[in-house]
């Protein structure tokens, strides 16, 4: 008996074995789910890291800035799956110009471009995918604490306050619909996102110190845990939530 | 185990799979940037490939370590052995 048995469960962000997005999926099939997945860009290397799952699982292309990929995802989803009971976010990006300390400087393009696919994008996945949830579901998103400033973060940051605004805006609007929306805001964990924010390793020293449990910065499974949880039965009545999977850094001050 | 030359010639072929660089140009002392071209993502997929073909595993971390062809065969060879 799995925490996610029967469960249809869309997966997207696996970029390389370290995606949150890729252990998310591997635990979503070990709780018994059936997993379908979206890559970006590299197709080819999704497919090979998709290989290194538990169970093969079909891989499909989104870009979420493309509106005919948004489009065609319910159609293509149900050519895997019959519906879905819940979506993972696992997606940001923003040009090298919004992040590394020239905040000060940075074009709204490239603003736009961080704030389109990271956080407006839990929107556009959402409703492309809300035709395959008739009986409601369960949409997890994964967030960077935004409530204060992070050196070489910048617009990203700003990107992670919209997402976190944009979940608890779909958690009204879909409640009735019975779509729980919520956030793991995890530590961080080098991946190919995390190695693109200059002075990343900052964060390493800081988690060190601060958070009480302890955090490693190579384990990406913690958060996933998160995720899977979000994604069973066992949040009914939770959703605009967010829940920090951080080794509890969020609660100390110094 | 495979020999250095096998080695060698085995990543040739995976790079020119994924990057379509020719797999003659794929010698001991390129590097993988600066000669050949090759950004981190598809050097990822490089050593994921390779991971496969060689039976090996190369952490994420050391990738960025792999500076020449050189570099990635003899890191596969002691990986291996
Ligand atoms: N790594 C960290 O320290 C950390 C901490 C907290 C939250 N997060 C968040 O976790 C999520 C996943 O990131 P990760 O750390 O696993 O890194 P990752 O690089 O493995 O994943 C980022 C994913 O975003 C995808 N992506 C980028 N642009 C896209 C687009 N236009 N359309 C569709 N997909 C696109 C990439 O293909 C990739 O799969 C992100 O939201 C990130 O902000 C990361």
């Amino acid at each position: 008996m799995g925490i996610l048995d029967g469960k249809r469960i869309l997966v997207t962000g696996v970029l390389t074995e370290a995606s949150f997005a890729f252990h998310a999926a591997k635990l979503a099939q070990n709780e018994g789910a059936t997993v379908v997945l979206t890559g970006f860009g590299r197709m080819s290397l999704v497919e090979r890291v998709a290989n290194r799952l538990p169970k093969p699982a079909p891989v499909l292309e989104l870009d979420v800035q493309n509106d005919e990929h948004l489009d065609t995802l319910a159609g293509r989803v149900r050519e895997e799956v019959d519906g879905l009971d819940g979506v993972v976010h696992s997606i940001a990006f923003a040009p090298q110009s919004a992040l590394g300390g020239a905040f000060l400087d940075t074009s709204f393009e490239d603003v736009s471009t961080a704030v389109h696919v990271s956080a407006y994008s839990l929107k556009s996945l959402t409703m492309a995918t809300l035709p395959l949830m008739p009986d409601g579901g369960s949409v997890v998103g994964m967030d960077f604490d935004a409530q204060v400033a992070w050196s070489g973060y910048d617009w990203m940051g700003v990107a992670k306050a919209g997402l976190e605004s944009t979940a608890r805006y779909l958690a009204k609007y879909l409640g009735e619909r019975r779509i729980r929306v919520n956030l793991v805001s995890a530590g961080p964990v080098k991946t190919m996102a995390a190695r693109s924010i200059p002075g990343f390793d900052e964060f390493e020293s800081a988690w060190d110190t601060r958070a009480p449990l302890g955090w490693d910065l190579n384990d990406p499974e913690p958060a996933a845990r998160g995720v899977v949880a979000l994604l069973s039965d066992w949040f009914p009545k939770t959703t605009g939530e967010i829940v920090h999977v951080d080794g509890g850094f969020h609660a100390i001050g110094a | 185990m495979a020999s250095t030359e096998e080695i060698r010639s085995g990543l040739a072929e995976i790079v020119n799979e994924i990057t379509g660089v020719p797999a003659d140009d794929v010698q001991m002392e390129k590097s993988f940037t600066d000669d050949l071209d090759i950004d981190s993502l598809s050097m990822i997929e490089v050593v994921v490939a390779a991971e496969e073909k060689f039976g090996v595993k190369i952490p994420e971390d050391e990738v960025q370590n792999l500076a020449t062809v050189s570099d990635a065969v003899s890191y596969i060879e002691k990986a291996g052995s």
